[in-house]
């Protein structure tokens, strides 16, 4: 046998050393960015962010202690510190058994109602309720374009989605010619995934008026890392002179257009439609739903 | 005419891009160097009957570990370095080069690179060295001579060297790759998004290496429970062979799930069919799930063996029994079995009801607890032992650190408004990497030099080993802590490009930073390993029992004879080795053994198989269809061979055995005249220039 030297009080020195350098380096490169996860401008992010610290707090109520344990009786017991006990046939009783599998199902247990109540709470389905009237958004995937139709307000936009502050949005996500894509921007709450032939619905709720970012999270072809558009959160005032606005844009969103919108392409700038038709939405989730092939008569 | 005989092939699918040229001049130089290094040393006679036809599980068990520690740095780790490097490189307000718009990697290109990362660090690498340590150890520790199937084994691992060479293939005809994500998930794979024959190689690539490793699990299954030595009942078994056995019965489960939902995939691109098309009535969302029913256990059939041999690490190490070995292994049984109802958490963001996602929550939480029970066996196994601060141990403790922290942040991905926001967020990337590197992965350092006394004879190098192992959890925290935090910043996995004013990029080129830190880590691996070789008179296994061992692997000598047992041991108790060493080795009397004959019918089998795949990917039918019959043919004829076995006479046993005694001793006396210590680096750097000078002075490559 070779001897197996570790200074262990040199080794606890540098490990200690390197988190503290790399602690120190982390809070340095973050100072002034925006940790979106954190960051909520929005309640569902909001309330999706405490379920994330809550349940961190417990996990780590666990892991701390466990991981302190393990480390402290791998150095209590080495081999070089005769004095401690040693009991290589060591027999265990029935409190040992007990808690080893006590403690992970207590720990679990206190976990498991929090996520049952805020799956049932925080699903994307459930519409916010509020003062406020809900604002609808049809939400197309388009490769490699968001598409966002306002169904009441008759307008549409690409790569750009404007909501008042503090009203409920329900989003209404399909996706048309395009592989899965994921609808998401962090600040205002979590993901959904937009597919053909169907609506996913996804309500958020902006409460801090400003501009966040929105990609599709899910990848869906080459021009993926460029699908990215502006979430704006305004008050209503500047929502309705927005709307006004877009209403007088040239551009008319029929379906002649839709048709050269759909064509696939990359990092596409901005587009206001001053009109949208209003079955268009319908249109595009029933395209798939037919026998009829729609892309195989075009080819 | 020409379409019948050669399908799509054309000269554009040659080598024209620098990768392309660069990945087949590579490979091509490397087989030439090969062939005639073989014809050189007049070894080709040797390496076939030494080797590729060997079923013995140890050879095949090594061969594993080649191809998998290839495939680890020629592709998966080389792809990880590159991906890196453009993602630093991928800032909005950075000018591209190499013709790309951003870094230096086109988009497309930048998607092959993580999707065949993803699929060769999984199926060849990590797949590849949990079948290496189970092939060498479980017959060792079950007692055990041989495999219940010695053929079905060669043929498994055949068919996965079919898959390393379909997964490679596309650089020399073809050259591109799925760029879809390592699953594929459809209707992004369909012929409709993704027509390149690329994602028909990840297809034939997974589909060959997969069957091969359902025959592979099937075997080991049969010779778990029907091949142990007498006495040892399933509750006296290794923690590791049980580990294993829970491995190879959930790989038995859903293997057969990937490879229908391979076929199916592969139906509606060859034939039209439409199971995940967009249109008439294809149903992407159940590709989604089949492929998760598969790929969820898949990560736990990779990370049980490393809970076993960690439970044997922890125990050996200590000095001392596994704390409650009932309850570890029920929590290896229960991880197993939680492990099965999971999948659906990999998308709670497609959109199900409150009351699904919920249920996947809870089953996902609750594989915490077996896992929980896992650790505080190993903590209350350390209590009270005398702990050897060894090799293997380091791995063990780097394990639990970076472990823990993986299943930490998989208890916070497992609540559904959580994972909202975490999926697709590096948040996730960096979760899974912490359990597939910090658990798989360093579990397999840990048994490779836990077992590797066993396998070549000499143990490894423990200076550099350690070297090796500081350097893997410096880079290891550079690269992945980033990611977490990254992911927190809202930064999307699979991005070659992103904004300027995110603030990302100086994550990323730390990211880059830790994994130049690990691949010199790697890089010290191999020198540990040269080093060792170097040293192997001083380092050699006299004993076959260098760590003071508990199971009836380190009861044979070292390297373990083709037979393994001379003698098949009786077990009474656990840690049947440590007994018979407090209570004396009983005597041995010889017997004749039967042994397996070689075999080359795996080599043909996965030979024609390689080539169905081949046709397919291309539409050659002809080909696919006559290689398909000679699959058929070859399994035929092999099931006709009566003749599988031989006999070694007892008497022809014990000359074998003295010899082995004679030459260990022989070794034993000339062991002490090296130095002490296990060499450093500073004195491998001199013995390689020393001999690197003599070489080109005399021209020879050895000494004598």
């Amino acid at each position: 046998m070779a001897k197996h030297k570790l200074n262990r009080n040199r080794s606890i020195l540098y490990i200690t050393l390197w988190v503290l350098a790399l602690t120190m380096l982390f809070a340095a490169l973050l100072k002034g960015t925006d940790i979106r996860m954190l960051n909520p401008k929005g309640m569902i992010a909001q309330d999706e962010l405490k379920l994330i610290v809550y349940s961190t707090a417990v996990l780590l109520a666990i892991a701390v202690p466990t991981l302190s344990f393990l480390y402290f009786f791998a150095w209590k017991y080495r081999e070089s510190n005769t004095k401690a006990a040693y009991d290589p046939n060591k027999k265990h009783g029935k409190f040992f058994i007990f808690s080893l599998w006590a403690i992970p199902i207590v720990f679990m247990l206190v976990l498991a109602p929090v996520m049952w109540i805020g799956t049932h709470e925080l699903a994307p389905q459930k519409s916010i309720t509020s003062s406020n009237k809900t604002l609808t958004v049809q939400v197309i995937a388009q490769r490699w374009k968001w598409l966002f139709i306002y169904p009441e307000q008759h307008v549409a936009t690409v790569n750009f989605v404007q909501v008042p502050v503090n009203t409920p949005v329900q989003f209404d996500l399909t996706a048309d010619d395009s592989p899965m894509s994921s609808f998401w921007i962090p600040h205002w709450g979590g993901q959904l995934y937009a597919m053909t032939g169907m609506t996913n619905t996804l309500n958020l709720m902006p409460t801090m008026t400003g501009d966040s970012e929105g990609s599709s999270a899910e990848i869906n072809g080459e021009g993926f890392a460029g699908m990215k558009f502006i979430a704006r959160a305004s008050s209503q005032q500047d929502f309705d002179d927005w709307v006004l606005r877009v209403k007088q844009s040239p551009n008319v969103l029929d379906m002649v257009e839709y048709e050269r919108l759909l064509k696939p392409s990359e990092n596409n700038p901005t587009v206001f439609y001053s009109k949208a038709d209003a079955d268009l939405y319908d249109t595009v989730v029933m395209k798939y739903m037919g026998s009829h092939d729609h892309h195989m008569g075009q080819e | 005419m020409k379409e019948f005989l050669i399908g799509k092939l054309s000269m554009e699918a040659l080598p024209h891009e620098w990768f392309t040229i660069g990945g087949s001049a590579f490979f091509g130089s490397l087989v030439i160097f090969l062939i005639i290094l073989l014809t050189v040393t007049k070894r080709w006679g040797w390496l076939w009957k030494e080797w590729l036809t060997s079923v013995d599980p140890k050879k095949i068990g090594i061969m594993y570990f080649i191809v998998a520690g290839f495939m680890l740095i020629a592709r998966g780790g080389l792809e990880a370095l590159m991906m890196w490097l453009q993602q630093a490189l991928g800032s909005s307000d950075m000018p591209g080069f190499l013709g790309a718009t951003h870094g230096y990697l086109s988009a497309e290109h930048f998607q092959q690179i993580f999707t065949a990362h993803g699929n060769i660090m999984v199926f060849f690498v990590a797949m590849g060295f949990i079948f290496g340590l189970i092939n060498y150890i479980v017959p060792l520790q079950i007692g055990a001579r041989d495999l219940a199937s010695p053929f079905l084994n060669t043929l498994g691992f055949w068919l996965f060297v079919a898959g390393v060479v379909m997964v490679n293939m596309f650089f020399f005809v073809g050259g591109e790759y799925a760029a879809t994500g390592w699953l594929a998930v459809a209707p992004l794979s369909g012929a409709e998004f993704s027509p390149g024959t690329g994602m028909d190689y990840l297809i034939w690539s997974l589909q060959i290496s997969g069957i091969g490793t359902t025959l592979g699990a099937i075997n080991f299954i049969m010779t778990i429970l029907r091949m142990r030595a007498p006495g040892m009942t399933l509750w006296k078994m290794p923690a590791f062979t049980w580990s294993s056995l829970c491995s190879m019965i959930m790989a038995v489960t859903v293997f057969p799930l990937l490879t229908a939902t391979l076929f199916l995939i592969f139906f509606d691109r060859y034939f039209d069919t439409h199971f995940f098309t967009t249109t008439l009535g294809g149903n992407a969302m159940m590709y989604t799930n089949l492929i998760w029913m598969w790929g969820h256990p898949e990560v736990y059939i990779l990370v049980l063996p490393a809970y076993g041999l960690f439970t044997e690490i922890v125990s050996t190490f200590s000095r001392k029994r596994i704390a409650n070995y009932t309850s570890n292994i029920i929590g290896m049984i229960g991880v197993s079995l939680f492990a099965l109802s999971v999948w659906l958490h990999h998308f709670f963001t497609m959109g199900a009801g409150a009351d699904i996602n919920a249920f996947f929550g809870v089953m996902t939480m609750f594989i915490a607890i077996p896992t929980t029970v896992l650790v505080f066996t190993w903590i209350a196994t350390m209590r009270g032992g005398r702990i050897r601060f060894t090799t293997p141990m380091l791995w063990f403790l780097g394990f639990i650190a970076v472990f823990t922290f993986g299943g930490v942040t998989g208890v916070m991905l497992a609540i559904p408004p959580a994972d909202f926001q975490f999926h697709n967020s590096l948040f996730l990337v960096a979760h899974f990497h912490s359990n597939v590197i910090g658990g798989v992965l360093f579990g397999v350092f840990a048994g490779i030099s836990y077992w590797f006394p066993k396998m070549a004879g000499f143990r490894l190098n423990e200076r550099i080993g350690r070297y090796a192992f500081w350097c893997w959890m410096i880079g290891f925290s550079l690269s992945f802590i980033p990611m977490y935090i990254v992911g927190l910043m809202g930064a999307t996995r699979r991005l070659d490009t992103y904004d300027a004013a995110s603030g990302w990029q100086p994550f990323y080129v730390l990211m880059l930073i830790g994994g130049i830190v690990i691949a010199v880590g790697v890089a010290l691996q191999l020198v540990q390993i040269i080093a060792s070789v170097i040293q192997k008179r001083r380092l050699h296994d006299a004993t076959g029992d260098p760590w003071e061992g508990r199971s009836l692997e380190w009861s044979v000598s070292s390297p373990a004879p083709s037979y393994n047992f001379a003698t098949i041991p009786k077990v009474t108790t656990r840690d049947a080795y440590w007994e018979m060493k407090q209570q004396g080795m009983p005597a041995r009397t010889y017997e004749d053994i039967r042994m397996p004959k070689n075999t080359a019918s795996g080599i043909y089998i996965s030979f024609f198989a390689f080539l169905v795949g081949f046709g397919l990917v291309w539409h050659i039918n002809w080909l696919a269809i006559v290689s398909l019959i000679g699959v058929i043919g070859c399994v035929i004829v092999r099931t006709f061979n009566d003749d599988t076995e031989y006999t070694i006479t007892a008497a022809e046993v014990e000359k074998m055995e003295e010899a082995r005694v004679a030459k260990a001793k022989a070794l034993h006396a000339e062991k002490d005249t090296g130095p002490d210590e296990d060499m450093g680096l500073i004195e491998f750097v001199k013995i390689a220039i020393t001999w690197a000078l003599n070489v080109i002075r005399t021209r020879q490559w050895r000494n004598r």
